[in-house]
């Protein structure tokens, strides 16, 4: 009824073989390029319109249209990506890197230099036949 | 006759990390009969379908289990994409089949890593283990994530893996193959391990097709069943034969999933040679309505999905029975008449996701 000591073999090996473990503070642990690690902003690109914020599950994302700001709480972020998909200026990306534990959640906040468009002037003639009318 | 005495197991038990109940009827040292009760986290999947919309609610759908987030995933889109009458395109197709069966090999080889701590083989369970490691790796390069995957989407997969990524990947597992029958072996040859596994747990076919056991548990009471076999993703064009056994104990479930571990890795590499090279998604518009029944085999079993939409953004129904739940009654088939110190072991070789059962 089966072999005596089979692990024999394999525990020899292990005495004479690396650690399968990564050194971690000694060695830098290297991020894969597609690694989804923390939502980052262009935010000279960004136009304000909210969707990252209404698309995202957990509501992490804040979009203050007046006060011209972005603001994610990276506590509550699932890092699904669902806002980088669905940004039309594709100013979101996600990027390596953690958010470090902290003792409360608190949020980041990243201004947006964004200017919207002025409404546009009525053209001269309207603006004359109006007037007469 | 001895003395009767019912001793409570769990919830909180070490050999489980997660919560499960169940009050043993002992007399002595043997079982009489197992009672058991869930519902310690119930999260309340299905009221979550009010306030996420249909698209949002992938992503809590890939949240129902962290072994099975990428197939819990794809089932939920294949769903929808069936209400909403989507073709999938192909290459989609066949990279969720090569990432589900990855999400396998990985569960399996957590599973025995689990086993053998269950045993007391602790350096087995770390071999185990390290093996999973790499398979993570993996779904880190391919898909950013190395638990929750968030590659699905309503319509195909978000990411595509070029050519060079997936001939990577078959190298590797090339590599692990050879690792992997080294630690297996042990697991079916050696002394220790068999005198826990054989004979202990006994579920004979009928017992199990009258419980509703599903997936591995069932293919090691000798029944053929595999939701695979039905053709969703790639695997109508992937030829492979359904692994059963005819032991019906404890080793026969460990030999089916070992025998599984190395049909996920040949069915990786058949993927990689026949993958066409088209679109990765569809575009979706509007809104679903309609209802979807999507059965997919996942590491632990069969999975059960119903969705029902009502031409909203918010579901009207979303249910899921997780193979955990369908295997309990087998479970308490397989705990009478067994000595109490098997009572974790016997609880592990249904592979047990409380979570992914409360929902």
């Amino acid at each position: 009824m089966g072999q005596f000591l089979p692990f024999t073999k394999q525990a020899l090996k292990n005495l004479f073989s690396k650690p399968a473990t990564t050194q971690y503070p000694f060695v830098e642990r290297v991020y894969p390029e597609r690694t989804r690690g923390h939502v980052d902003i262009k935010n000279d690109d960004c136009i304000l319109c909210g969707m990252c914020m209404r698309s995202c599950p957990p509501g992490a994302i804040k979009v203050d249209r007046a006060g011209k700001s972005w603001s994610i709480n990276r506590f509550d972020c699932i890092q699904c990506g669902y806002c980088v998909e669905k940004c039309p200026k594709k100013c979101l990306s996600i990027t390596a890197g953690y958010q470090e534990p902290g003792p409360e959640k608190f949020s980041y906040k990243v201004e947006v230099p964004y200017e919207p468009p002025k409404p546009a002037a009525k053209p001269a003639n309207i603006a004359a036949a109006t007037k007469e009318g | 006759m001895g003395n009767r005495s019912v001793v409570p197991f769990g919830p909180q038990h070490p050999v489980l990390p997660e919560p499960i109940h169940l009050d043993l009827v002992l007399e002595d040292e043997k079982v009489l009969a197992a009672i058991p009760s869930i519902g310690f986290i119930h999260r309340g999947l299905e009221s979550l379908t009010n306030k996420k919309d249909f698209n949002e609610m992938v992503y809590v759908a890939e949240r129902i289990c962290g072994i099975c987030s990428f197939m819990h995933g794809m089932s939920y889109c294949m769903a929808l994409e069936d209400i909403m009458n989507i073709e999938v395109p192909r290459r989609a197709d066949y990279l969720r089949t090569i990432w589900g069966e990855m999400s396998r090999l990985h569960s399996h080889l957590l599973w025995l890593g689990l086993l053998a701590d269950g045993f007391g083989f602790e350096a087995l369970f770390m071999h185990s283990w390290r093996l999973r490691e790499k398979i993570l790796d993996m779904f880190e390069v391919s898909t950013g994530g190395r638990v929750i995957f968030s590659v699905n989407t309503i319509g195909g997969v978000l990411k595509d893996m070029p050519a060079d990524m997936l001939n990577d990947f078959v190298r590797q597992l090339d590599e692990m193959e050879k690792e992997i029958r080294e630690t297996t072996a042990i697991f079916l040859d050696d002394y220790t391990v068999k005198s826990r596994l054989v004979d202990v747990g006994i579920i004979t076919g009928e017992d199990a097709i009258r419980r509703g056991a599903v997936g591995p548990m069932m293919r090691a009471s000798g029944i053929n069943v595999d939701m695979r076999k039905n053709g969703y993703g790639a695997y109508n064009d992937i030829d492979f034969e359904v692994i059963t056994s005819n032991k019906c104990d404890s080793y026969a479930r460990c030999e089916v999933r070992i025998g599984e571990i190395f049909q996920s890795i040949d069915i990786i590499r058949q993927c990689v040679a026949k993958i066409p090279d088209t679109e990765i998604n569809t575009k979706v518009t509007g809104m679903p309505n309609g209802e979807s029944i999507i059965r997919v085999e996942q590491p632990r079993g069969e999975a059960f999905y119903h969705v029902r939409a009502n031409g909203t953004k918010f579901l009207d129904r979303f249910r899921v029975r997780t193979p955990t739940f369908a295997n309990i009654p087998a479970l308490t088939q397989t705990l009478q008449g067994c000595q109490y110190g098997d009572v974790p072991l016997l609880v592990l070789t249904i592979d047990p996701c409380i979570s992914c059962t409360e929902r």
